[in-house]
């Protein structure tokens, strides 16, 4: 079998699985379940700087961003002006292009903001950046971020951190047979298995940050949740058998005594 | 004795007074953050990394110094 790659923009990568990086208990955590995981990409968030306590560790100390893909992300960001500050001010620390749009409508139910997030689209494709785009679940408008220049279409299982898993079957598959873009199922994961079925529905990979980095025993999660996606992919491809009412036997009757 | 005129400037969003004269170059080495690590929002406009030395900070300057850390 030919090597199986997921390509987002113009770049390569072997896993499926990209994590994110907040709520761990540190950054030693992060960094080894990262290193579980096989992520080769991971988001992060751009923030102040803290000057008070320079001896404070920071992310690039534990994730290198030479060995692993950052990927930075409008994780917070209520309109479409926040979000563009964001991202420009995070080109600007590294030449940072294949960026996350994330651009929330809802404090409590962290739902997208569409309207802004297809405004914000736009304008970033315009300017050089490569843009993966967090959205509903919504066909019309994953349509629409494409033609609006999204690399990627990256519609929620469920509501970040929600662990809920994937409410939409029947949206996803739609959205699968409608696009060639990258579909990366982001937010709303719970646990190893809503991974799989995000691959088993046609998905090109799968975004996860609560649900390992909030799970008992993250390190272990993050493994689960590799695996999870290698099954979840190799089951879509190898091609699932029909569904019966009826039982059909796996022996044959030939030679029965 | 010589007299150091101080500025007054306002990083990521708490006011501070600093030496008359500093770049930002300098500040940002004071304050041991590593370039290539950050980025620079002066007056709400993002500046060169490559021209710090060159930009001086003036009185009442607004100055955000933002870096990567964990996110979903």
């Amino acid at each position: 079998m030919k090597k199986d790659f997921i390509k987002i923009s113009s770049k390569k990568f072997r896993s499926r699985l990209i994590v994110g990086t907040g709520k761990y208990k540190n950054f030693i955590e992060c960094s080894k379940a990262v290193k579980a995981s096989g992520a080769e990409i991971v988001t992060v968030a751009v923030r102040r700087v803290n000057i008070s306590d320079k001896k404070k560790p920071i992310l690039m100390d534990y994730i290198d961003p030479k060995k692993i893909t950052y990927l930075p992300n409008t994780a917070g960001c209520f309109s479409s002006n926040e979000a563009l500050r964001t991202l420009r001010l995070a080109r600007e620390i590294g030449g940072w292009r294949l960026v996350k749009l994330e651009v929330l409508g809802d404090k409590k139910s962290l739902l997208p903001d569409m309207i802004e997030t297809l405004k914000s689209t736009e304008v970033l494709s315009k300017e050089g950046f490569k843009v993966m785009v967090y959205c509903n679940d919504d066909p019309l408008m994953a349509k629409r971020l494409e033609n609006a220049g999204a690399v990627a279409i990256m519609p929620l299982a469920a509501p970040i951190g929600s662990g809920l898993g994937i409410q939409n079957y029947t949206n996803i598959k739609i959205i699968r047979n409608q696009t060639k873009l990258p579909l990366i199922i982001d937010a709303g994961i719970g646990e190893a298995s809503d991974a799989t079925i995000a691959m088993e529905l046609g998905c090109d990979g799968v975004l996860i940050n609560s649900a390992i980095a909030q799970a008992k025993k993250p390190i272990e999660m993050a493994l689960a949740m590799k695996y999870a996606v290698i099954a979840g992919r190799k089951s879509y491809l190898s091609g699932r058998i029909k569904k019966n009412l009826m039982g059909l036997a796996s022996t044959t009757k030939k030679g029965i005594i | 004795m010589k007299i150091i005129k101080k500025i007054k400037i306002n990083l990521n969003g708490k006011k501070l007074f600093i030496a008359k004269g500093t770049s930002v170059y300098s500040f940002i080495k004071r304050n041991k953050l590593q370039p290539n690590k950050i980025a620079i929002e002066l007056n709400k406009e993002i500046i060169d990394k490559k021209k710090i030395n060159k930009i001086f900070l003036k009185n009442n300057d607004k100055i955000e110094i933002v870096h990567f850390i964990g996110g979903g």
